[in-house]
């Protein structure tokens, strides 16, 4: 089914265009474009913008801001942004990547969204003409998401300090078993100080392990300490059964890969 | 439906058409300007079987619309062969039986030859992981994954 486009060099027309009804807007196309070619009749015009700064990475005094319409292969062969090279190479295939945007990860529904994992654990701010929201709450609250967003930003973590792993079951790509993020911050001794752990495929959506979390903080990073974090890394999931996984499974293995994760 | 006018190379050639607005670039490079070597298999992003290049990049046109070329250089299997001979990887892949019924063919070689552009001289598992959106029902993997490493072998022996 053919569809119309309509392209706008500014942010601003294409947020104007966005609030007709039936109207989508085209990020790097993976999944709206597949939606339509499957016959999603909800769809009947496309809006894309190509202001300049919707392509632009800016990596400075450890802050980073990726503009919405990078797609993950850029991310992956960004020098400033080694440590997140795995986390956007976790996207798809080669093809896959060329296309798919940051923007368009965060509305990705699972077993899809693990770049959005990684940025969950970052704490990142997702910006658009309406302002600034944390990740979180703007996770919580896409599907009514009107406004384009515009980029993310977040502060560079070295690599160590961030952690990202995803669970397929084919390889080299394959879709999520689940994906799992952490931002582990150590004290001199080595007991962990502050901790980020982000889930992929263990909800709708992806969500902090908030009791793994909890349970990390003054323990060291050994097979006994991080054992009680482990116990509760299943805590307030709720992952769908899909062709990939049943739920129980997801539910089994997490602990077993976060504790690898922990352990890497 | 609205017209739009879109214009890219192809192959090297100019190319300027009308299309219905929304076309994917698939359905404008089959139905509308004539070349049917990318092959329309799931239209889902999943098969690869509709690869091209873009700008240099692989890029799936059942997902891509044609609008967003506009500029654009596309290079597509059937620009490979020079003068009725064929590029090393085509031929590679006829000699090693990389082919049987052919329909993933041109996708492979999509991305196949993307991969030799930027590493000529790839691992295997640098083979692998450049067609792993790329799925065949005949083959197997394995001759389509020593095809290209015949081509890079034979392209590195051509520029020695
Ligand atoms: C074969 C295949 C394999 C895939 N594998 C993976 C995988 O392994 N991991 C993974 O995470 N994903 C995967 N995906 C899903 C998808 O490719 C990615 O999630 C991608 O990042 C989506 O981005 P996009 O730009 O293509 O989104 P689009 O399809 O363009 O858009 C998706 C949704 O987001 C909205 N949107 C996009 N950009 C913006 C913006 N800037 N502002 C507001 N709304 C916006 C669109 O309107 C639409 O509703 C796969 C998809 C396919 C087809
Ligand atoms: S037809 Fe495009 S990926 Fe299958
Ligand atoms: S040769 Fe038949 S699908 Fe690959």
């Amino acid at each position: 089914m053919a569809l119309a486009l309509q392209t706008f060099s500014t942010v601003k027309d294409a947020n104007a265009a966005l609030r007709a009804a039936g109207t989508r807007y085209l990020g790097g196309g993976t999944l709206v474009v597949r939606a339509a070619n499957e016959g999603d009749v909800s769809l009947s015009s496309f809006v894309r913008s190509t202001e300049p700064s919707l392509s632009a990475i800016t990596v400075s005094s450890g802050k980073v801001s990726i503009g919405a319409s990078v797609t993950m292969a850029a991310i992956a062969r960004h020098p400033g942004l080694a440590a997140l090279s795995g986390a956007a190479r976790a996207v798809g295939g080669p093809a896959i990547r060329n296309m798919a945007t940051v923007g368009g990860n965060l509305f990705a529904p699972a077993p899809y969204g693990d770049f959005t994992v990684a940025l969950l654990a970052l704490d990142a701010t997702v910006s658009s003409d309406n302002g600034d929201l944390p990740i979180e709450a703007f996770l919580a609250t896409r599907e009514s998401n009107q406004a384009i967003v515009t980029a993310v930003r977040f502060e560079l973590r070295t690599e160590g300090v961030f952690r990202f792993l995803k669970v397929s079951r084919v390889k080299p790509k394959g879709v999520s078993v689940l994906s799992i993020a952490a931002v582990l911050e150590q004290a001199p001794d080595g007991t962990v100080s502050s901790s980020r752990i982000a889930l992929g495929c263990m909800a709708d959506r992806p969500m902090r392990a908030k009791a793994a979390e909890k349970a990390l903080v003054g323990r060291t990073l050994t097979s006994d300490g991080i054992a009680p974090a482990l116990t509760v890394a299943s805590d307030d999931t709720s992952p769908a059964t899909d062709p990939i996984a049943s739920a129980w499974y997801r539910t089994q293995v997490l602990p077993v890969h976060l504790g690898r994760l922990l352990l890497a | 439906m609205a017209k739009v006018p879109v214009q890219f190379t192809l192959n090297g050639a100019e190319k300027a058409e009308f299309i219905d607005s929304g076309t994917t670039l698939l359905n404008a490079l089959r139905d509308k300007i004539g070349d049917t070597s990318p092959k329309g298999g799931c239209h889902q992003g999943t098969c690869g079987a509709c690869s091209v290049i873009i700008d240099g990049e692989l890029r799936l046109s059942c997902l891509t619309l044609a609008e967003t070329c506009n500029g654009a250089a596309i290079i597509t299997t059937s620009g490979l062969s020079e003068g009725g001979v064929l590029h090393p990887l085509q031929r590679a892949f006829l000699d090693a039986f990389a082919t049987q019924c052919g329909f993933c063919t041109p996708g492979m070689i999509m991305a196949a030859k993307v991969l030799l552009d930027h590493t000529p001289n790839p691992s295997r598992d640098e083979v692998v992981e450049a067609l792993s959106g790329n799925i065949c029902r005949c083959t197997g993997y394995e001759p389509i994954i020593q095809a290209v490493l015949t081509a890079a072998r034979s392209n590195s022996q051509n520029a020695a």
